[in-house]
């Protein structure tokens, strides 16, 4: 066979191997990641992508990013949102504003929120036991809320076990689990731009428990910053291995780190050919996953729509509201009707999804 | 689904880019030609764009492209000066011209254009000059300002004026064209930049741009630039009101004027913005529509060297992308640029050497400066 692309022999060897069942190893995805042609990885991207969703639709989510808190202990490096306790500018949500969040996002057509905040050393896991209670009674919506960090920051503030700390919050009403916080799954890298985050392990085994105990979570890995280019493959290993034993990950997104405002300014922005290259290996490594998503938020309509044919099917959220990203610089937005016509003028069907990826009715409005 | 099932639902286990993937999408007397560098029909631009396979057409732009640049980016340090937007043209699609007096409207001085190039960054090594069709500034002015331009900045190459703004200058003189890219050519322009495009089906171009020269003369004024020794660039506005046929037209246009003259060095496909256009468009252009047209362009551009990732109208991470899909030039340090960020441009108004290149690198390519006549700087 002659290759019309730049991949050399061996990245033909590995398609092959891919295209005969086999399940490709770590320097199978090394080596993807180097040297493939991006056109062959996208086909191959694509075409799995096709097989596992042969039906041409691509889904969003109508929710709502409500940050209960920018007061954080962590410090990390990277992050461009959060307020050390004794400093100015901290906030915490009063419950005025948090209702009024809510209902809006209801009033849109508003599914889910996602709720994330810092790790705050003046709230108890009573706080939040209350505010999912509270939201629970009050508005017909699914919790996605509280990465694993913020999980390992709970157990240790109080004393007792994630499973324990995760019981008591599904029992208050928590849904799902959002994957952020994993930043790159390799303890060398974290130690570097969140040395006050939970690890690895501790990253995993909030996903393996919360899985355990019945609820689905995400996974995200942000790359671009000091991590090496086969840190990004481990990470996408280390997840391969939870979701062979608990099958729990609904979804994997990837996205960029964004330099601006954060202690990493000199991190050279990653190009939106690595993020397409890095998506499509992405959904090659983690053969055990259904569902990818695209990242408009980092990468802009543009690149998010072409990432629909480097193994993405799904447009992330509607995002509402989203804080973070935007402290760090980058301030894109899109309506529901914005991303209904990228998707289909990129010859997709826009579907309105749920946290667990089951298809809605589409609205009459 | 198990692992085994799953696998045989692929396509006879064909993953990569190859022939049969081409054949298996229509595409495959399209790749022949390709391969062996026969000129593609409109009937195949047509095909080309019935494709809604992006990365089929994406490779293909890119088998094109490597073959004419390896794996090349072209760069360069310029700095663009638009000298007024005072303009009499009233182009629809416009968001850049103002009439005299109007707010907003500027004239820069002789001292004004000299200033903004020694504030710079950077020496400049091509000097972009454009503006709107003021109705009274003489020829004498530019001869002037380049004579001191040139004086002052002997390394930088001077690329000033779109075929419309020659027109106007010969039409305000009362002499030719000719006449006024000779003089134009005395005092050191030796680059015309390929602006006033947009497109030349005739229709169409009088619903947007009515007073505008139009494409017949368009060409006619390249035509004589090239006569006269000079070097061109050429553009496309596309994703208006216009048709697929005429996108094909006018990339057939050029490349027959190309057969005649030459000159050409570098298209430039500018996706129209609609922020704050007057014109409004049911349809604006997705990102993979911007995609597919430059790809095409490359396709069928077989005498045209260089295409332009012009990362003022695409946005810096869409022009990146572009250079997969046949762009092989960057364009440049930019510096102030008012044409595209008036009508909504969300890019940034300049960008540095090391940004450039870490870019183009990060993109998987060597970069490469260039002069403004797409000579290699070592």
């Amino acid at each position: 066979m002659t290759s019309l692309t730049q991949s050399p022999a061996e990245v033909l060897e590995i398609g092959a191997k891919i295209a005969a069942g086999e399940r490709i190893n770590f320097d199978d995805a090394n080596t993807l990641l180097e040297k493939a042609d991006l056109f062959d990885l996208g086909s191959m991207a694509h075409q799995i992508r096709m097989a596992k969703h042969p039906d041409m639709n691509v889904t969003y989510v109508v929710d709502r990013n409500i940050n209960y808190s920018n007061i954080c202990t962590c410090g990390c490096k990277f992050c461009a949102f959060y307020v050390a306790p004794e400093q100015e500018g901290g906030f915490v949500i009063s419950r005025e504003e948090l209702e009024q969040k809510l209902q809006e996002t209801v009033d849109l057509g508003g599914t889910q929120i996602l709720m994330q905040g810092g790790h705050n050393p003046d709230l108890p896991l009573t706080y939040y036991e209350d505010m999912l209670r509270f939201i629970k009674k009050n508005y017909p919506i699914h919790i996605h809320a509280f990465s694993p960090p913020e999980i390992v920051f709970f157990s240790e503030l109080e004393g007792i076990s994630v499973e324990a700390v995760l019981k008591r919050l599904i029992a208050a009403g928590l849904a799902s689990i959002p994957g952020g916080g994993a930043e790159i799954l390799v303890d060398e890298v974290r130690t570097k731009i969140s040395p006050n985050k939970c690890s690895t392990e501790q990253w995993l085994g909030v996903m393996e428990t919360a899985h355990n105990l019945g609820i689905r979570t995400t996974a995200t890995m942000m790359f671009g910053h000091e991590e090496k280019p086969a840190d990004r493959i481990s990470h996408l290993f280390a997840l391969r291995e939870v979701q062979d034993r608990t099958g729990g990950f609904t979804a994997f997104i990837p996205w960029t780190f964004q330099p601006d405002n954060t202690n990493i300014p000199n991190a050279r922005r990653m190009t939106s050919i690595e993020y397409l290259r890095m998506l499509a290996v992405s959904r090659i490594v983690l053969d055990n996953f259904d569902n990818l998503q695209v990242s408009w938020v980092t990468m802009g309509p543009k690149i998010a729509q072409l990432a629909l044919f480097y193994g993405g099917n799904d447009f992330g959220s509607t995002m509402i509201e989203e804080n973070v990203v935007k402290a760090a610089g980058v301030s894109f937005s899109l309506s529901e009707d914005e991303i209904g016509n990228l998707i289909t003028r990129a010859g997709f069907t826009p579907r309105q999804r749920n946290m667990e990826y089951g298809l809605l009715e589409p609205r009459n409005d | 689904m198990d692992r085994t099932e799953f696998y045989l639902r692929f396509n006879k286990g064909e993953l990569m880019i190859s022939k049969e993937y081409f054949e298996k999408i229509g595409l495959g007397s399209i790749l022949d030609k390709v391969l062996t560098g026969e000129r593609l029909s409109i009937a195949d631009g047509h095909t080309l764009y019935r494709c809604t396979d992006i990365t089929a057409l994406g490779a293909l732009a890119s088998i094109v492209r490597r073959k004419l640049h390896g794996n090349k980016t072209f760069y360069v340090l310029n700095r663009h000066i638009n000298y007024t937007n005072i303009c009499i043209n009233g182009c629809k699609f416009c968001a850049y011209a103002r009439e005299r007096g109007e707010d907003g409207s500027f004239q820069l001085s002789k001292d004004d254009i000299l200033d903004k190039l020694r504030s710079a960054p950077v020496a400049p090594r091509e000097i972009h000059v454009v503006g709107g069709c003021h109705p009274d500034i003489p020829l004498s002015f530019f001869e002037e300002s380049f004579i001191a331009v040139k004086k002052e900045f002997p390394q930088a190459t001077l690329k000033c004026f779109t075929a419309v703004e020659i027109a106007h200058f010969a039409k305000i003189e009362d002499i030719s064209t000719k006449e006024t890219l000779e003089r134009l050519r005395a005092v050191g322009v030796e680059i015309l930049p390929g602006g006033g495009a947009e497109i030349f089906a005739p229709e169409t171009r009088n619903k947007i741009c009515p007073k505008k020269l139009d494409g017949e003369n368009w060409l006619r004024v390249h035509d004589e630039a090239h006569s006269l020794g000079y070097t061109t660039n050429c553009t496309m506005l596309f994703g208006h009101v216009e048709s697929i046929a005429d996108r094909l037209d006018h990339l057939d246009q050029l490349r027959k004027q190309q057969d005649v003259s030459g000159g050409f060095n570098c298209f430039i496909p500018l996706p129209f913005l609609t922020e704050n256009s007057a014109l409004k468009i049911d349809n604006p252009l997705t990102g993979i529509d911007e995609l597919k047209t430059i790809a095409i362009s490359r396709l069928m551009l077989d005498n045209i060297p260089h295409i332009k990732a012009y990362w003022v109208m695409l946005t810096v991470k869409q022009a990146q992308t572009a250079l997969h899909y046949g762009a092989d030039d960057f364009d440049g340090t930019v510096v102030e640029e008012k044409i595209g960020h008036m009508a909504g441009a969300s890019s940034e108004q300049a960008l540095g050497r090391k940004e450039l290149e870490e870019m183009i690198i990060g993109c998987g390519f060597v970069p490469v400066e260039r002069d403004a006549a797409f000579n290699e700087i070592s």
